[in-house]
Formats: structure tokens, sequence, C-alpha cells
């Protein structure tokens, strides 16, 4: 049992699988000999050599149609988008072909494959390298939305993204990649897909985030209870979609109080979502608005100002509190 | 007889200079002695600017930057044989033609520390911005070049840049075939620096040249030698002026290398030998170009000394000024999102500095 970080954990999941079954493969820019961008793939091109590590030329377009045909034919292919900021190239293949070919087919050809990207801000990089556009894949339907949000869950819900029969998309916070390590054991069992994790349980306020604002979250419900002495209901979402309604309602109903942290600009975002869900199922037990602390509505600020727009744990915890207040 | 060839092509290389210096006098195009020196003055400056922002990003000063050393020729010599009435549509790797277009090294300095200001061009209202997404900017190309003709400007031309990498996109053949469908007066002009990241060149295409890609779409194409300012420039300029005679696109394969690093994020020992790098050392832009202006007698060791004096001191003095200002309207993000104004976003941007105000209260 190792102290690892996300990218670590993903890295080792990888090999497990590649190890486990000779079905899956690995295709992306630089993800062979380079180990990919952020290191995601190291050292599964010298292990498990170019036939099923594949440096594919520049073509995000060509990298999900390829995968699809390989998914049809019976492999599993993990393919990378190098940054979620290029993942647009391939959305024509995503949304007409692997997100409808089972319905399409009646179910005699099936898509399972898993599309990685790094997504968000917060790590100084240059345009369209900051951007959570998890909502243009949660909009397709026939697509699963994962979002891991630490080292002990990104591995365990790959695994689940991989066993999958469908196609789904797997994005990283690649703020959080590095930025801390948990203990985790060396074989976890798989995470299922559409279940969210309640970090904390607690009666007074739910509180819903996922990716890289839940290291936020946590500190800033922290500093909540410090100040308040009330006890929150923490919830990391995991998956973005389809999205478990159940875990939510049931907060919402219990606590009454509800506030969402997204890093995805705040119109049409996955917590316009949670609100509609509430509206349909707990509306009579909501004792203040819901509330949504997010981007704005406009394109991620380059990061000389990003830190300036990315939800702080200060906006987070005024929000908590006028909620509680109110 | 049904089985009959129906088409073949060559594809020709170019090179005027080569390592040595020496020039193929019939190849010599004609360039006037201050153009000469102006285009050397931009390889040095782009080289020289290269290697402060490496500098400064290394400090922490600067944010993640694309490395340009080695490539002046490739993309100053373009610049060269358009003029500033006509379109330059880049992407991130044209430093030295980028400064030639007119885009102040302050601008250049704020955009690589994350600022939006440094995002534009007012003394090049025909340089559009930096495009980061590959192959994305070439269909635009095609567009601005057909626009301004449609428009009345009859001898308009874009000059659109890319690297090897952008050849694998689906923008790239869809450009180079609307370009040649619409006869649009587009110079397409590959930077073949070897690597897109990690990726060599042979893994990009099973295409012996990326030049003879054009050969499909219906235009001509050639490589040249991208590290002779010589060749580079005097394909362009054939290709300008044959566009500007209406006469279509044209596609330049300029072969170079990427001496340092794709960006400061990327470790190139990991996946390319020294010795490589080393080997193209001896085919140095600068080196060669210096070489032809003192066997041309136009310049000199002094005159090399002096200018790169001159050029230290410029970039210091933009640095310090830069320094000296690194912080803008923290709600200049909400300025241009729409042209118009819309509550939506105006009542936004109140909430975020109501937020802003009262973190700077707290802090």
């Amino acid at each position: 049992m190792d102290k690892i970080n996300m990218v670590q954990s993903l890295n080792r999941t990888l090999h497990d699988i590649m190890e486990a079954d000779e079905k899956v493969l690995i295709m992306g820019e630089d993800v062979g000999l380079n180990g990919g961008v952020f290191r995601v793939t190291d050292g599964l091109f010298q292990k498990f050599g170019r036939q099923r590590v594949i440096d594919s030329p520049i073509a995000e377009s060509a990298i999900l149609g390829t995968a699809i045909g390989m998914a049809i034919s019976g492999l599993k292919p993990v393919i990378e988008m190098q940054f979620s900021g290029f993942s647009y190239l391939m959305m024509h293949q995503l949304e007409g072909n692997a997100s409808r070919m089972r319905t399409r087919s009646r179910g005699q050809f099936t898509v399972p494959l898993v599309i990685r990207m790094p997504y968000g801000g917060g790590v100084r990089a240059l345009e369209h390298h900051s951007e959570s556009k998890e909502v243009y894949f949660a909009h397709t339907a026939g697509v699963k939305v994962i979002i891991p949000s630490s080292p002990s869950n990104a591995g365990p819900l790959l695994m689940a993204a991989i066993d999958d029969p469908d196609p789904v998309v797997f994005m990283e916070p690649k703020r959080s990649y590095r930025s801390f390590k948990e203990q985790v054991e060396d074989k976890l069992p798989m995470m299922p897909i559409g279940k969210a994790h309640i970090l904390e349980k607690g009666d007074d306020i739910t509180i819903i985030s996922w990716g890289a604002m839940i290291q936020d979250t946590i500190k800033a419900v922290k500093r909540l209870k410090t100040e308040t002495g009330c006890n929150p209901e923490v919830i990391d979402l995991l998956t973005i979609s389809p999205m478990d309604i159940e875990t939510i309602i049931d907060s919402v109903i219990k606590t009454g109080r509800c506030v969402i942290v997204q890093e995805a600009q705040k119109s049409f975002g996955p917590a316009s979502e949670i609100i509609a869900l509430i509206n349909d199922h707990a509306l009579m037990y909501l004792e203040a608005p819901v509330n949504r602390i997010t981007m704005y509505d406009i394109p991620v600020p380059l990061f000389g100002r990003e830190q300036m727009y990315i939800p702080s744990q200060e906006r987070i915890l005024r929000a908590m509190i006028k909620t509680l207040n109110e | 007889m049904t089985l009959r060839t129906l088409d073949n092509f060559s594809i020709d290389y170019l090179q005027i200079l080569d390592e040595k210096g020496n020039v193929d006098k019939s190849l010599e195009p004609e360039i006037n002695s201050e153009d000469l020196l102006k285009l050397h003055y931009y390889m040095t400056f782009s080289r020289m600017v290269d290697s402060r922002m490496l500098n400064l990003q290394r400090q922490g000063r600067l944010g993640t930057l694309p490395a340009a050393t080695g490539q002046e020729a490739s993309f100053c010599a373009p610049v060269l044989a358009i003029k500033d009435t006509d379109w330059f549509v880049g992407t991130y790797r044209e430093l030295g033609g980028r400064l030639m277009r007119g885009e102040p090294l302050l601008n250049i300095l704020h955009f690589y520390n994350g600022f939006e200001e440094g995002s534009f061009n007012l003394k090049s209202p025909r340089t559009l911005p930096v495009s980061i997404i590959l192959a994305s900017q070439l269909p635009q190309a095609v567009g601005l070049a057909y626009g301004s003709r449609l428009q009345g400007e009859k001898d308009i031309v874009a000059l659109a840049i890319f690297g090897d990498g952008s050849t694998s996109e689906g923008d790239f053949h869809e450009a180079l075939n609307f370009a040649g469908v619409f006869n649009a007066p587009v110079v397409f002009l590959c930077q073949n620096n070897q690597f897109a990241i990690s990726t060599p060149r042979e893994l990009q295409t099973k295409s012996a040249t990326i030049a003879q890609k054009a050969i499909a779409y219906g235009m001509p194409g050639i490589q040249v030698d991208g590290n002779d300012p010589l060749a580079v420039y005097k394909a362009v300029n054939d290709a300008v002026k044959r566009a500007r005679e209406n006469k279509g696109p044209y596609l330049i394969e300029a072969v170079t290398y990427r001496m340092l690093m794709h960006t400061t994020a990327d470790d190139p020992t990991r996946y390319r030998d020294d010795a490589q790098v080393e080997s193209w050392k001896a085919k140095d832009p600068l080196k060669r170009f210096f070489k032809y202006l003192t066997g041309k007698q136009i310049w000199d060791e002094k005159k090399q000394i002096d200018l790169e004096k001159e050029l230290k001191q410029t970039i210091d003095l933009t640095v310090k000024e830069f320094e000296s200002k690194k912080e803008f309207k923290p709600d200049a993000p909400f300025d241009h999102v729409f042209g118009n104004s819309f509550y939506l976003i105006e009542q936004q941007r109140a909430q975020f500095l109501d937020q802003l105000g009262k973190e700077t209260e707290n802090g």
C-alpha cells in the first residue's frame, strides 16, 4: 500500500488492466514513447509494445473514429484526447456514431470504449487548456461521463469505465493530477458508475461538487463547521451522466438546503440539471433556494486572471453560510 | 486496353544557400540590401527573444512557452514576401514572423504571462491571433483570401502557417480542398520541424513528402530547405506572385528542425537523441545567412556585435516595461464576450466584482 497521486493511480490501473485483458489497447497523441503529456500512460509502450500502445497521428476525429471500429471488432480501446480543449474535433464521431451505434443497430453493434481527457483549469496553461465542458458530453444520449476526484477513486472508476459495455467519457481534473497523494491499496475493487459518493454525512445542508472543486469544497466545509458548528452532508458526484438522482434527492429531502460547486460556466451546466432534479423531486422540502457557485458565462480567462474566476474557498464558504441563514 | 496511367507527379526540392554558405547563383532571388538586412534583423531578434523568454519562463516570470529557435528562416522569410495588406494566419511557432508583422514584443510577453491584453496586434490588422487548435486556422485563411477578393481587393493573398503535425488534422485537408475548388489565393506554408511534441514526422504520414499532398487537391507543391532563408523566400514569393495573378493556392513544405522543446512543459530527451539535435546545429539558418550577407559585403562581424547589443537593449527595456505592469483590470474577461451588452453578462460581471471585493476585504 503506497501513497500515490492521481496520475500514478490511473497509470497503475492501466498497467493492471492491460496485463489482465489483452483486448485493451491505448491510442492517442504522444501516449507511447513519451508516456502522455501528463505521463498517465507512462511505461505502457515499453511493456506492451507499439501494437497495443499506439502513438497516433494528430487527428482527434480519426482517433475516436478508428477506436469505434476497433471496439465494434471486439477490442476495448482506451483513447486519450491530449486536452479536453482539443476534443471538440471528435464530437461528430461521438454524437453521430459512438453514442448511437447500439441504438442504430438495435443492439447488434456496440461500442465499448473509453475516452480519457484531462480537463479543467488552475495549472497556468495556455488557451484551450483550462475549460470544464463536461456538459457537452453529458448532453449526448448513450454516453456516460465520469469525473474522478482523488487517487483512491480515479483507478477504480477507470476500471469501471473500461469494463462498461458502452462509450464512456472519462474526464480527469488535471489540477488534481499531482496536487495531493493518498494511501491506496495495490488492488482496489471497481467502483460503480452512476453512484455518487457521500464524503461526509450530515443533516443541515447538502454540498454537491465533483472533480478538482472537491478539494476546495472540503476545505471550505471544514471552515464552515468550525465557524458555524453546523453539520453538512458533502456529496462527490463522480458520475455526471447518468446522474445519481437517489443520493442527491435523499440528501436534500433530509437537509432542505443545497449548495452546488462547479468549475464549469454557469448557464446550462450540471448544476442547472441538479437544480432541475431537486425541483422535480424535492421542491417542497426546500427551506432555502438552491445556490450554485460556478465560473461565469465567459471563456475561461487566461491564467493571469484565472484564479480570480475559478470558485475560491472563500466564495464557497460565503455561499454556504448564506444558504444556511436563508 | 483498360489499364492506363492517368497521372504522374514529381515534387521539387529547393535549396539556394547551403549549410556552408555557398549560393546557387542561378536560383538566387533578387532581394535588395535593405530587405536582406531586415530579414537578418528579425531572425536575430527572434532568436534572442526566444532565448530570453525561455529564461524568464525558467524563473517563473512567464507561463508555458513554445520554443521557436532554429526555425527562423521558415517563419521570417515568408513574411518578407507578403505585404502588410495581405493576411497572416498562423499558430504559435512563428515568433520572428509575428515580430515582423508588427506584433509588439510587449504584447507577446503579456500574452505568455497569461493576459488577454497581449493577444491582439493593432499595428497589423491583418494578422490573426495565435491559433492553438492545430490546423483550425487553415480553412479560415481560405475564407479570408476569398472574402477579401470578393470584396474587391484584387491582389490580396493569405499566408497560412502550420506544422507537420497539423497535416494529419481534417481541417488541413478540408482547407486545401476548399482552396483548390475556390481557386483561393492562399499560400500554405508547412514548417516541417520533424516533431509534433514526441511524434516524429515518419509516424505522422506515410507520404514521402508533405509537399506532395498538394497534388491531390489540384495545386502545386514544393519542398524547400526550411533553414535556407533564400529558398524559403523564393518559394513563397513565387507562390504569392502566382496567387496574386489569380492562379490559385500553393503548398510549400519548409524542412526545418525544432532545436528545443515543444513547449517548456515538454522534455525532448524522452524521445529523441542528442546526436540528431547536434547534426542539425550545422544547418543553422542564422549562421548561413550571416555568411551570405558578409559574402555580399553588406554585413560584418562588427555590425553583428552592434546589432546584438542594440537588440539586447531593446529586449531589456521591453522586459522592464513588462515587469512594471503585470496587473490589468480584473473584469476585462467580461469585456469582449459579445459585441453588445447583455444583462446576463453584466449581472455576472457585477457579481464577480462584488465577490472579488469581499475577498480583498477578508484577505
